[in-house]
C-alpha cells in the first residue's frame, strides 16, 4: 500500500501526536554519557584489577632486578632489563618491553572485547538505546571508553615503573642504544616518547575489540577474539616467506618504539607505525560502524 | 472502533490500498486521524534463520488506552515491540509510535515512551540508584539537576526506595522488574511498553503492577502491556490484541472481544413445551437449535434477544428462565492461541 494510505501519514502537524512536545538535546549531554561510561568502565572491578595487575609488572620487575643485581643471575634476561640497574628510567623502558608482547594486548583486548557484548550480555544494551541513544553516538562512547582504558594501562604501567625506577635506582642520564648519553631531561623526554608510542600503538587493537564486539552477545568470545588478533599477528610477523604482508600486520611496528633510544630518531619509521595503527582503526572502526548501527538488538 | 478485528485473514496480497485495519477504523469512527498511540501496517519480520516471527501484523492502539498484548510465549509479541522500540528492523510494513514513524523518528519519539523489554537489564554491581543515574545519563534531553529528585519519585512509585543503595546483583526478581518499571517512569511519559512486567512478581506485586498501570493510565499515558498470562492484565485492559503464531488473530475493545456473533440463546420450559419451544427458535431463523432435557438452545447470532422472548410467548411457551450466554474473553483466548503448556513454536 502507498504511503499515502497509512495511518501515520494522516497525521498534520499540530493534530494528534504531531504536537509532541519536542525533547531536544541538551548542551553537555556527549560529555555526561562520556563521563558515565569513563566511570563505569573505570569503576569496575575487573578493569580496576587488570589496571591494578599491569601496574605490579615494573613493581615485581624492579625488585627481582634489584635483589639479583650482585649475584651471578645480573646478566640474564634482555637487554634493556640489564641496563635497569644503572639508571631507573630504564625500568619505564623495560616495563612496557615486558607487558608490550602479551599482558597489554590481553588486558585492552578484554575491555574493548566487552564493550558492546557485555553491554548486550547484561541487557542493558536495548534499553540504552530506547532511551534513546543514538547507536553511533553510543559507539563512539564506547570507542573512546576503551581508548581511555588503553591509556590508563600504559599510564599506569610508566607511572609506577617511574616510580620504583627512581626508588631503587636512582635516575642518571640516559645512555642510548649507540652507547652514547644524553642528559637526564632528554632521557625523560625520550622515555616519555616510548611511552606515548606504545599507548598509541593500541589504537587498531581496540577497534579490532570494538568491531568483535559488535558481533556476539558473548563477551567472551569478543575478548578471546580480540586477543587472538595479536598474537597470530606477532606470528605471521615472524615468518620470512610472508614479509609480503608484514608491513600491514597490526603487531609489525610495535617494538618500533626503539626509535626513541637512538641519537637520530627515526620519525619516519614512527610515522609509519602510527599510520598503521590509523588504518587499523579505520578500517575496523568502519566494520564496527556498519554493524552496530544495521544489526537486530535481540539481546 | 467497532472494525478493528483482524481475525483470520488469509492471504496478506489480497490487501488493497487504505485496507489496513488502523487506517479503516480512522476514518469509520469517533477517532480522530492521529489518535493512535501506536499504529503498525503490514508489520513483518523473517529473521536471517528463516522464522517468520511477526506476519503482517495491523496494531491499532488508541491514544489513552490501556492496550493488553496477549499471546502464548513465542507468538511474536516481544519481536513487534523490539520493532516499535527500534530494536529490530522490520522485513516490511510500517510501524508508527506517537504519529511519528519508527524506526526512521526513533529519536524524536522515543524520549516520550518509556519500555520494559524482556526483562530488566541493569548492571549487576552497581547499585538500583546507580543503574538508574546511569541510564538516565544516556538521555540526552533530560536535566541531570533533576536526577535525585525524579529518581526518588520512581523509586518510591514501584515500592523499592528502601532497597535502593542495594547492589543490582543482589535483588530478587520482582525487585529487579520494579526497577525496569522505574526506569520506565524517570521522566513523564506518553506512552509506557510493558513487556511482561508481572513476570517474576508474587500476587501482591502482580496486583501493584495494575494498581500502576491504571493510574498512569488515569493520567492520560497510553500503556502497551504484554503478557501470556491473560488473568494477570485483563483487568485493566480497556482494549485487547490477541498474537498467535506471528499473526494478530485478534484485536479490539475488551467488551466486544469476545465475538458476539457466537453469544446463545438457552431457554429453560416445561418437558411438554421443549418441542414447540425449539421449533419457535427455529421459525426465527436461529442456526443450531439444540435440546438438551428441558434446556433449549440457539445460536442467537445478531438477533434480539427481546424477540426471542416474545415470540416464545406469544406462541404460548412457558420460560422458566432465558439466557444469553457470551463465550468469555478466557474462551476466546482459548480458542484463538490453543491450550497447554507447549510454546507456539
Amino acid at each position: 500500500m502507498s504511503r499515502a494510505d497509512a495511518p501515520g501519514a494522516l497525521l498534520e502537524p499540530g493534530t494528534g501526536y504531531g504536537d509532541l512536545p519536542p525533547a531536544p538535546a541538551l548542551r553537555g549531554s556527549l560529555a555526561r554519557l562520556l563521563v558515565a561510561e569513563l566511570r563505569l568502565v573505570l569503576g569496575r572491578r575487573r578493569n580496576q584489577a587488570l589496571l591494578g595487575g599491569l601496574a605490579l609488572v615494573p613493581l615485581v620487575l624492579g625488585l627481582v632486578v634489584r635483589l639479583t643485581q650482585d649475584s651471578a643471575l645480573r646478566d640474564q634476561g634482555p637487554g634493556f632489563i640489564g641496563e635497569v640497574t644503572g639508571n631507573g628510567l630504564f625500568l619505564v623502558v623495560a616495563s612496557v618491553f615486558v607487558c608490550l608482547p602479551f599482558l597489554l594486548p590481553l588486558c585492552i583486548g578484554i575491555a574493548s572485547g566487552d564493550a558492546i557484548a557485555g553491554e548486550a550480555a547484561t541487557g542493558t544494551l536495548r534499553y540504552l538505546l530506547v532511551v534513546p541513544v543514538g547507536r553511533s553516538r553510543l559507539l563512539l562512547v564506547k570507542a573512546v571508553g576503551a581508548l581511555v582504558f588503553a591509556a590508563t594501562a600504559v599510564a599506569g604501567i610508566a607511572a609506577v615503573a617511574l616510580v620504583t625506577g627512581a626508588a631503587f635506582f636512582g635516575v642518571a642520564p640516559l645512555t642510548l642504544l649507540s652507547g652514547d648519553v644524553v642528559p637526564v631531561g632528554d632521557g625523560l623526554l625520550r622515555v616519555l616518547g616510548v611511552v606515548l608510542y606504545v599507548g598509541l600503538s593500541f589504537i587498531g587493537l581496540v577497534a579490532v575489540g570494538l568491531f568483535f564486539s559488535t558481533l556476539t552477545e558473548v563477551p567472551v568470545g569478543a575478548m578471546a577474539a580480540t586477543v587472538v588478533v595479536p598474537v597470530v599477528s606477532t606470528v605471521l610477523d615472524s615468518l620470512p616467506q610472508l614479509s609480503a604482508i608484514h608491513p600491514v600486520l597490526l603487531t609489525h611496528h610495535w617494538f618500533d618504539f626503539a626509535e626513541f633510544l637512538r641519537i637520530e630518531i627515526g620519525w619516519d619509521v614512527l610515522a609509519s607505525g602510527l599510520g598503521l595503527q590509523a588504518a587499523w582503526a579505520l578500517v575496523f572502526g568502519a566494520l564496527a560502524w556498519s554493524r552496530f548501527t544495521t544489526a537486530d538488538v535481540t539481546s | 472502533m467497532t472494525d478493528l478485528r483482524t481475525a483470520a485473514r488469509d492471504d496478506p496480497r489480497e490487501r488493497v490500498a487504505g485496507s489496513s485495519p488502523a487506517a479503516r477504523s480512522a476514518t469509520t469512527t469517533e477517532a480522530p486521524p492521529g489518535a493512535f498511540a501506536v499504529a503498525t501496517d503490514g508489520l513483518t519480520k523473517r529473521f536471517r534463520s528463516g522464522q517468520v516471527a511477526v506476519d503482517h501484523v495491523d496494531l491499532a492502539v488508541p491514544r489513552g488506552a490501556v492496550y493488553g498484548f496477549l499471546g502464548p510465549n513465542g507468538s511474536g509479541k516481544t519481536t513487534t515491540i523490539r520493532m516499535l522500540l527500534g530494536l529490530v528492523r522490520p522485513t516490511s510494513g510500517q510501524a508508527w509510535v506517537l504519529g511519528h514513524p519508527v524506526p526512521q523518528a526513533a529519536g524524536r519519539v522515543l524520549p516520550h515512551v518509556g519500555a520494559l523489554v524482556e526483562g530488566p537489564g541493569f548492571q549487576p554491581y552497581l547499585s538500583g540508584r546507580a543503574n538508574l543515574a546511569r541510564v538516565d545519563a544516556a538521555d540526552a534531553t533530560t536535566d541531570p539537576r533533576t536526577l535525585a529528585r525524579r529518581t526518588d519519585e520512581a523509586l518510591e512509585r514501584v515500592g523499592l526506595a528502601a532497597a535502593a543503595d542495594k547492589r543490582f546483583r543482589q535483588y530478587s526478581l520482582g525487585m529487579k522488574q520494579r526497577l525496569g518499571l522505574a526506569a520506565a517512569l524517570l521522566r513523564p511519559r506518553a506512552l509506557l511498553v510493558l513487556d511482561e512486567p508481572t513476570n517474576g512478581l508474587d500476587p501482591q506485586g502482580t496486583r501493584e503492577v495494575r494498581h500502576l498501570v491504571r493510574e498512569l493510565a488515569a493520567d492520560g499515558t497510553t500503556v502497551l502491556v504484554s503478557s501470556h498470562l491473560l488473568t494477570e492484565i485483563e483487568q485493566v485492559c480497556s482494549h485487547i490484541g490477541i498474537m498467535s503464531g506471528g499473526r494478530l488473530v485478534r484485536q479490539g475493545r475488551r467488551t466486544d472481544i469476545a465475538d458476539p456473533a457466537q453469544a446463545r440463546v438457552e431457554v429453560d420450559t416445561v418437558p411438554a413445551h421443549v418441542v414447540r419451544a425449539a421449533e419457535v427458535l427455529a421459525a426465527l431463523g436461529l442456526p443450531e437449535v439444540r435440546v438438551a432435557g428441558d434446556r433449549v438452545g440457539a445460536a442467537l447470532g445478531a438477533t434480539d434477544p427481546a424477540r426471542v422472548t416474545a415470540a416464545l410467548v406469544g406462541a404460548g411457551v412457558d420460560v422458566a428462565a432465558l439466557a444469553v450466554r457470551r463465550p468469555t474473553l478466557e474462551q476466546v483466548f482459548v480458542e484463538l492461541t490453543g491450550e497447554g503448556f507447549d510454546v507456539a513454536r
